[in-house]
C-alpha cells in the first residue's frame, strides 16, 4: 500500500511540545514492575518462611502455591522436598514452578504489554513524545509476534486463580489442641483477598473477553453467553486497575505470611 | 463577561518543511476556547493565519491541532484547562504534511480508507429485501460510528508519528473502521486477511494513546484494535483454535450469527 506523498521530519528522543509531567507515568510504571520483580524473585529463591502455621493457621504464601514440592511443612501436592529431575547446580525453590505461570500471564497480558513497552522500551517513552529507535517492527513480526500467545496462558492462570481461592479457603481453618475449627483472622482476609483481586484481574483479560462471546457478531440468541460476556466486559473495563491492585496485593499478601512465619508479627484474629 | 486579561499564543507559520512558532498577544475572557483565540488573533494581528474549523462544536472534526503538544480539538479546548501564565503553543498535526499554517493535508487517511472492503450484507431476510437483526447486537459498532474523523488518534499514534508507518500501516481510526464492518451482525465479508496484511494491525502495540486522544472517547484500543488482533489471532496464528472451527465446519456467514 502506498498512500503516502510526503516526508515527514524525524523527531528526536525525549522532544515533545507536552507541558505536563509525562514522565511520571513511565516513571511509575517502571519503578513499580521493576520493585515488584526484584521482591518476586528474592521471595521466590528464599525457599523458607512461606507457610505460616505456627498459632495454628493455615496460611500459604501464594507464591508457593499450589505447594507441588514443599519442604516446609503439610500441604505439598507432590513431594516433599526437591523433585528428582531438578539440575543440581541450579538452586531450587518451591516457587520457582509457580511463578512462570503467573509470570508469563502477565508479561503477556494486553494491558502490561503496552505499558512496559512505554516504561522499558520507551517506545513510545509516552504519547506524542521523540522515540530513541527509528527502526520499528511492533508486534507485526518476531519476536514481539510471540505475544499473540497470551490466550493461551489464560487457562493455567484461571486454574491458579481456583488454586488461590482454595488456599483462601484453607485460611479459614486453624488448628489448636482441640483440632480444627473455623475462625477468621487478618491473614484469611488478606489471602481471601488476594484471590479475589487476582479473580477479578485474570477473568477480565482481553482473550477471555474474545472466547466467551468476543468472537461472535451475534449473541442475541444465546442468553447465557451473553451474561457472561457482559460480566467479563465489566471486568475488562478495569482491568488496569485490577492489574495493578492485583500486583500489589499478591507481593504483600507473600510479604505478610513471610513476616508472620519469620515471627516478626502476630496474626489479629477476628473470630477465633 | 468575566475577567479579561493578556495571554500569548506561541502558533506554528509556515508548513511541514520550513516554518516557526510565531507568538501573538490578545485578550482572553471566560469561557473562551483555543479556536476563538486563534480567530481574534487572526482579526487582529494576522489575518493570513490559516486554520480550518467548520462547526465549532466538536462534531466536524476539521480543528485537529496540538495544543501545548497535545493532539485535541481547538474548538473543544477550553483556556481555563490550560496554564495561560505560559504562552500556549499551537501547532499543526504532525502525522500529516502541514499545508499552510495549522492546516494539514489529511487525505492519506481518505486514501487508506478507499481501500477498505465495504459493508456487504447477507442475503436478505424478508422478501422485500429487508433484514433484521437484534438491537443488542448492532449496539456493540455503535460506539465505532461517533467517530468524527478528526483524526487525531492518526497524529498521537506513534507507529505514523515517529516511524512513519504510512505506507504499511492504517492507523487507529480506521482500525475503528474495520472493527464497525467486522463486527456488524449482517456483514459477511471476510477482512481479517485485509486488517492483518495490508493494515498491518500487528504494528499497533497498544500503548493506548488513540484512546485517550479521542475527542468522541472511543475506547480505541480496548473496544476495537484488541478485539480485531483476538480475530486476527483466530484466523492466522492459532492453530487449536483453528482445529476447532474445522470441526464445527460452519460458513462464516452463520458462524458469526
Ligand atoms: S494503541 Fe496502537 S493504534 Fe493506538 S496509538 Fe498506540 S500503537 Fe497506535
Ligand atoms: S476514532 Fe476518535 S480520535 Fe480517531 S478520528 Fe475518530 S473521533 Fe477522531
Ligand atoms: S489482557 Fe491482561 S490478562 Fe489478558
Ligand atoms: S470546528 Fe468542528 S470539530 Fe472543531
Amino acid at each position: 500500500m502506498s498512500n503516502a506523498d510526503f516526508h515527514l521530519p524525524q523527531r528526536g528522543l525525549g522532544s515533545t511540545a507536552r507541558r505536563d509531567r509525562w514522565w511520571v507515568q513511565p516513571l511509575t510504571v517502571f519503578c513499580v514492575l521493576s520493585g515488584f520483580i526484584v521482591y518476586a524473585t528474592w521471595a521466590a529463591l528464599q525457599g523458607k518462611h512461606y507457610f505460616a502455621h505456627a498459632n495454628g493457621e493455615h496460611y500459604l504464601s501464594p507464591f508457593y502455591s499450589p505447594l507441588l514440592y514443599g519442604a516446609e511443612h503439610e500441604p505439598y501436592w507432590i513431594a516433599q522436598g526437591v523433585p528428582k529431575w531438578w539440575p543440581s547446580f541450579l538452586p531450587f525453590s518451591p516457587a520457582m514452578l509457580i511463578l512462570i505461570g503467573p509470570g508469563l500471564m502477565r508479561f503477556t497480558c494486553y494491558y502490561y504489554r503496552g505499558a512496559y513497552y512505554k516504561a522499558f522500551w520507551a517506545d513510545p517513552l509516552s504519547c506524542a513524545v521523540g522515540e530513541p529507535r527509528k527502526g520499528y517492527r511492533g508486534e507485526n513480526s518476531f519476536p514481539l509476534i510471540m505475544q499473540n500467545v497470551h490466550r493461551y496462558v489464560f487457562y493455567p492462570a484461571a486454574a491458579f486463580v481456583m488454586v488461590l481461592l482454595y488456599d483462601g479457603y484453607k485460611a479459614l481453618w486453624f488448628t489448636d489442641a482441640e483440632g480444627t475449627h473455623f475462625g477468621v483472622g487478618v491473614g484469611s482476609i488478606v489471602l481471601i483477598m488476594n484471590a479475589l483481586l487476582l479473580g477479578g484481574y485474570t477473568f477480565g483479560c482481553h482473550c477471555a473477553r474474545h472466547q466467551i462471546g468476543g468472537f461472535l457478531n451475534s449473541l442475541a440468541k444465546r442468553p447465557i453467553r451473553s451474561k457472561c460476556y457482559a460480566c467479563v466486559n465489566a471486568l475488562n473495563k478495569r482491568h488496569m486497575y485490577w492489574a495493578w491492585v492485583s500486583l500489589v496485593w499478591v507481593a504483600l499478601t507473600d510479604l505478610y505470611v513471610r513476616l508472620l512465619s519469620m515471627g516478626y508479627i502476630t496474626d489479629f484474629r477476628i473470630i477465633f | 463577561m468575566g475577567e479579561q486579561r493578556q495571554a500569548t499564543f506561541s502558533v506554528w507559520r509556515g508548513d511541514h518543511q520550513t516554518g516557526k512558532f510565531v507568538d501573538y498577544k490578545t485578550t482572553v475572557s471566560e469561557g473562551m476556547v483555543v479556536l476563538d483565540a486563534i480567530h481574534q488573533i487572526q482579526a487582529e494581528s494576522a489575518s493570513d493565519l490559516a486554520c480550518r474549523w467548520n462547526c465549532k462544536a466538536g462534531k466536524c472534526g476539521s480543528c485537529s491541532a496540538e495544543i501545548n503538544g497535545k493532539p485535541r480539538l481547538m474548538c473543544m479546548t477550553r483556556l481555563d484547562i490550560l496554564d495561560m501564565t505560559q504562552p500556549v503553543t499551537v501547532e499543526p498535526m504532525r502525522s500529516f504534511p502541514s499545508i499552510r499554517d495549522l492546516v494539514t493535508d489529511v487525505s492519506w487517511n481518505f486514501r487508506v480508507k478507499k481501500r477498505i472492503k465495504p459493508f456487504k450484507p447477507r442475503k436478505p431476510d424478508a422478501e422485500d429485501g429487508t433484514w433484521r437483526m437484534y438491537q443488542a447486537d448492532v449496539e456493540r459498532v455503535q460506539e465505532f460510528r461517533k467517530c468524527i474523523e478528526c483524526f487525531l488518534c492518526q497524529d498521537v499514534c506513534h507507529v505514523l508519528r515517529e516511524h512513519h508507518k504510512h505506507d504499511e500501516f492504517a492507523g487507529p481510526r480506521h482500525f475503528v473502521y474495520q472493527a464497525a464492518l467486522e463486527m456488524h451482525p449482517l456483514d459477511v465479508e471476510e477482512r481479517l486477511g485485509q486488517v492483518k496484511g495490508e493494515n498491518a494491525i500487528g504494528y499497533c502495540n497498544i500503548t493506548k494513546c488513540c484512546t485517550k486522544v479521542c475527542p468522541e472517547h472511543i475506547a480505541i484500543t480496548d473496544n476495537a484494535i484488541i478485539p480485531l488482533k483476538e480475530r486476527v489471532n483466530d484466523e492466522f496464528y492459532d492453530p487449536i483454535t483453528k482445529l476447532f472451527r474445522i470441526f464445527r465446519a460452519r460458513p462464516k456467514a452463520e458462524r458469526k450469527d
